[in-house]
């Protein structure tokens, strides 16, 4: 599948890659510079192979307290928040920024790979209650500018003043003369926005922001950025750090579940028995500039004590980083390791995340 | 892409040049475009035997590792230490300043040329 964009990216050379059925950049030039730009100034994204889906009508927070581990009912309209759908055995079916658009309008947001059964899940979960689940996936396309300068891109060309949009807030504005939904949200540990456009829009308003931030240096960025970007801020990708073997409190993210919810949700009953998890995520550092990667063993004195779900020699702080899953008695950071990078044993050690904060 | 007609290349995506016996040995334009940008090169070391067609290193970008394979069989006489320091060589100038190590050799294996090797990068 290709996005409403991908005219534009072919136009600006990019390098595709296959993400869950999309063709989506991976890069138009250099990673690194990618990565850089979106630490110092500002990067681009075409995230259109996000899954939008809609949710609304009277019930709608009840179906969404139903279906999700956290409490959407909570959320105030304007706001966001992260969350978990996870199945009968608490097993996590995908981690997901859920918008509430009005009092009975909230705005889910499914990672690419995962759209097909979240909708799914959601039109199942939501039966029960005065509620419409409508995908509108294939209509939207999804369009973040990240970094420090992304303020002030953003801000030249929306008609809201974005002093008052705050982290994990969304507001619907005109930005370059296109409706958007403007959202103060991402996947990199900056600062940024995110900006829910029809796909007829979709290349205006890239053009729009592409010459507003050229004085800034943005820089058009693609998924191989992204994921060093996310993976300095600790954040976990679906498919490396979660999966329906895992629950959210393997992930460190047991705090996104709410038990004092009023009413059941699905998984309530496996979670509550699953509190105290066998493995659970950690990160590491390395020395040197041999990354241990997806999928490598971790070792202590000899014994298998854990693997690596993702890694990378780290951009921004120019040595390897990594996140693992380890064995409880293992996670406390300054813990020695050794990795097992393709034979060799390269030492690694536990530390807190995130590895990377802006300041 | 530039494939420089004076080279020879392998299915493996390296180039090789030889003079006086000596086969100077890189990855194509190609190669470290498919990459992205290279974080890391493993060389062989000066004094090693090599055999064509068998992994003698590794290169390692932000998102993938590669294993290098040496084109011919011989002894290894130099490996570019200015490429060990700074692996961006490979994509800024990968048939010049990224060359990577230079093999003494008495037999060639059968190589591509320049057109062969233009036709298998359409292919993929």
């Amino acid at each position: 599948m290709k996005t409403a964009l991908h005219e534009v990216h072919t136009g600006l050379g990019a390098s595709f890659t296959d993400f869950a059925g999309w063709s989506m950049p991976v890069r138009y030039s250099s990673e690194l510079a990618e990565h850089r730009a979106v630490r110092e100034a500002a990067g681009l994204f075409d995230l259109s192979h996000m899954g939008e889906i809609e949710v609304s009508g009277p019930q709608a927070a009840d179906a969404l307290d139903y279906a999700f581990v956290g409490k959407l009912s909570a959320v105030k309209p304007g706001r966001a928040r992260y969350t978990m759908l996870c199945d009968e055995t608490g097993g996590v079916l995908d981690d997901l920024v859920i918008y509430r658009l009005a009092e009975d309008r909230y705005l889910v947001v499914a990672n690419a790979g995962n759209v097909a059964v979240v909708a799914a899940e959601l039109d199942a979960r939501a039966r029960d209650f005065d509620a419409r689940v409508d995908d509108r996936s294939a209509d939207t396309a999804l369009i973040a500018v990240q970094g420090p300068a992304s303020a002030a891109i953003v801000g030249k060309l929306a008609d809201a003043d974005l002093s008052e949009l705050k982290y994990y807030a969304s507001i619907p504005a005109v930005v370059g003369g296109h409706d958007v939904l403007l959202a103060r949200t991402g996947y990199t540990g900056e600062d940024g926005f995110e900006l829910y456009v029809p796909n007829e829009h979709a290349a205006a308003v890239w053009r729009v922001l592409t010459e507003a931030g050229e004085p800034h240096g943005l820089l058009p960025a693609g998924l191989a950025c992204r994921d060093t970007l996310r993976l300095e801020a600790g954040m976990p990708l679906y498919g490396n750090e979660l999966s329906t073997e895992l629950t959210p409190f393997h992930a460190g993210l047991g705090r996104v579940v709410k038990f004092d919810k009023p009413g059941d949700f699905v998984g309530r009953a496996a979670l509550d028995t699953r509190r105290e998890p066998d493995r659970v995520l950690v990160g590491l550092t390395g020395s040197g500039r041999r990354a241990p990667r997806h999928g490598y063993r971790l070792l202590a004195d000899g014994e298998d004590v854990g693997e690596i779900t993702s890694g990378a020699l780290s951009p921004t702080l120019g040595h390897p980083i990594a996140l693992a899953y380890v064995r409880p008695e293992f996670a406390e950071p300054g813990t020695a390791l050794s990795a097992d990078v393709r034979g060799r044993p390269e030492p690694v050690k536990v530390v807190s995340l995130p590895f990377y904060q802006r300041s | 892409m530039s494939i420089p007609e004076n080279l020879s290349y392998t299915k493996e995506h390296e180039w090789v040049r030889v003079e006086d016996g000596v086969a100077t040995v890189g990855v194509t334009a190609f190669a470290a475009e498919s990459l992205g940008d290279v974080v890391f090169v493993q060389l062989p070391e000066a004094g090693a035997a090599v055999t064509a067609g068998e992994s003698c290193g590794e290169i390692e970008s932000t998102k993938s590792v590669s294993e290098l394979y040496s084109p011919v069989t011989g002894e290894v006489t130099e490996v570019n230490d200015a490429v060990v320091d700074g692996p961006e060589l490979v994509n800024a100038d990968p048939y010049d300043q990224g060359w990577l190590f230079r093999v003494r050799t008495d037999a060639l294996p059968e190589l591509l040329d320049a057109a062969a090797y233009a036709a298998l990068t359409q292919e993929d």
